[in-house]
């Protein structure tokens, strides 16, 4: 069958996305897109012992960029940091129960921004 | 909280009286005008009779200037290739304002693989075409111009009598789009000075599945839809009956009662544009005054206008937006483009377009819901949090 639209967990997201806001001084910091391209997500995280303790998220784009953005916050919250940054991209569209076609590339950053935050946090930690 | 729907630009509501009336073409009068037989000729009578009521409609010439399709798109198909095609010893270039809609657009780029050359003229901020610049592009050997009436997703109306004016001067034929502007603002076609001009049957509040090309008589073009030679032999195919008589019913309905409807819809328009704009970095898309009576659009910086479009809708308000990710090529809307923003500016667009079910009781749910849906989603925006500090 042809999916028509976003599944409901997409819109449950969008409607109520989970962990938004801002973290000062993060342990770890990733921005991905581009506003030409009309998404841009940016997460913070807070890391003890390697283990993600907090997370939060801003993003600019769709229903599916914010739905993904969320869901991507959830999925990683709690989660060791080497545990986390296996999440992909998949594995986010998924848990939304799909996503429509178009949107599996240019709205589903979600993941890479999570990547880069992790990338960010391990960065410093070795320079600490 | 009831809907409200304004989103007529893509969709209208069948008129019920446009449904009564052409409602026997789906059962009992099942007739295919090309039949000889009484039940043939029946349908055949009524496809005649829509046709005058179109052609009166935008007072043309007479009926036979009216070639029944399947679309606008398809009047569009027609016009743009068909005259091209058929003229292509007088010239080889065709011309078309930045902001056709697709439908022009892509069957003039098209034309480029028969060696066509093609010019898209650009507009100013507020969507008016650059007459300056049409002046000095066209040429003996431009067989087609393409303007519009007015844009549908900006609302901007164009100056067809003084662009007809410069293509007569120079060019040969003006094709004018008047999917937008049909049934919202009084069209003459002698007047204003059109060879070509297509209209949609559903934004006349008629069905779906009918469109309209007038074609001035003279003017010389082919078929692009080969078969057994309908309508002139100018659209091939078994006429869709239910959808013409309705198409024709719609625009009797709408000459009759356009003006005092258009009348009814300023002040709540303006009203809306009043109230919107009051939003933080909220900013009118298109033509300030010289715009389509039930056409509001707009730009929010910070969002995306997809999330707008979502958000709106669990207000049970519908609207439309120009953003790239609501397309299905994943491109911003070329219109928002044109008229000069940039592409973060184009993907938070918002389209209102009102209709017969608008009222003036509209105004504050939509104010209220628009203002509630941009502030939540600049709290998600990483964009907005540098334009605070």
């Amino acid at each position: 069958m042809v999916t028509v639209g976003y599944s409901k967990k997409v819109m449950e997201h969008f409607m109520n996305p989970r962990n938004v806001g801002v973290i000062e001084n993060p342990d770890g910091y990733g921005k991905v897109g581009n506003p030409v391209c009309g998404d841009v997500m940016e997460i913070f995280i807070k890391v003890k012992d390697d283990i993600i303790t907090d997370i939060k998220f801003r993003t600019f784009g769709c229903g599916s960029a914010i739905a993904t953005s969320s869901m991507v916050t959830e999925l990683a919250k709690g989660k060791h940091v080497d545990e986390a940054v296996k999440i992909t991209r998949g594995d986010v569209a998924n848990e939304l129960e799909g996503l429509p076609p178009q949107k599996m590339h240019c709205s589903n950053l979600a993941a890479d921004a999570l990547h880069e935050a992790i990338k960010d946090y391990k960065s410093k930690k070795q320079t600490k | 909280m009831p809907r409200i729907y304004l989103d007529h630009a893509s969709s209208m509501p069948i008129d019920t009286r446009v449904f009564e009336f052409a409602k026997p073409f789906l059962s009992s009068a099942h007739g295919n005008p090309s039949s000889l037989h009484s039940v043939g000729l029946e349908a055949k009578r009524a496809v005649e009779e829509s046709r005058k009521k179109i052609a009166e409609f935008i007072h043309a010439e007479n009926e036979s200037t009216i070639i029944f399709t399947g679309s606008a798109t398809e009047a569009n198909n027609l016009a743009v290739k068909g005259t091209s095609l058929r003229n292509i010893t007088q010239g080889k270039a065709v011309v078309a304002s930045a902001i056709e809609h697709m439908s022009v657009l892509n069957p003039m780029k098209d034309l480029q693989k028969n060696g066509f050359t093609f010019t898209a003229i650009p507009v100013d901020s507020t969507g008016v075409l650059d007459l300056a610049k049409l002046e000095a592009t066209l040429t003996k050997q431009t067989v087609l111009t393409s303007v519009m009436y007015a844009n549908n997703e900006i609302g901007t109306i164009e100056p067809i009598k003084e662009i007809s004016k410069i293509v007569h001067e120079k060019g040969l034929y003006l094709h004018v789009d008047a999917v937008a502007a049909g049934g919202r603002i009084p069209i003459d076609v002698q007047k204003d000075g059109i060879d070509l001009l297509s209209l949609s049957s559903n934004d006349l509040y008629g069905p779906q599945g009918a469109g309209a090309l007038y074609v001035k008589p003279g003017v010389k073009l082919q078929s692009v839809m080969l078969g057994g030679g309908q309508e002139r032999g100018l659209r091939s195919g078994t006429e869709n009956v239910f959808a013409i008589v309705g198409m024709g019913e719609a625009a009797r309905i709408a000459q009759q009662e356009m003006q005092q409807e258009s009348r009814r819809l300023l002040p709540i328009r303006d009203g809306l544009i009043k109230e919107i704009l009051t939003i933080d970095q909220s900013y009118l898309t298109g033509h300030p005054t010289q715009r389509l009576p039930h056409h509001a659009s707009f730009r929010f910086s910070y969002i995306e206008g997809e999330s707008i479009l979502l958000n709106m809708d669990m207000y049970d308000i519908q609207v439309s937006t120009g953003s790239a990710c609501s397309s299905k090529t994943l491109e911003p809307s070329h219109v928002l483009l044109a008229i000069g923003l940039k592409h973060e500016e184009a993907h938070g667009s918002m389209v209102l377009t009102l209709g017969r079910s608008t009222t003036m009781n509209d105004i504050q749910p939509v104010r209220k819901a628009t203002k509630e849906t941009v502030e939540r989603l600049r709290k998600l925006s990483p964009m907005s949090q540098e334009w605070r500090s």
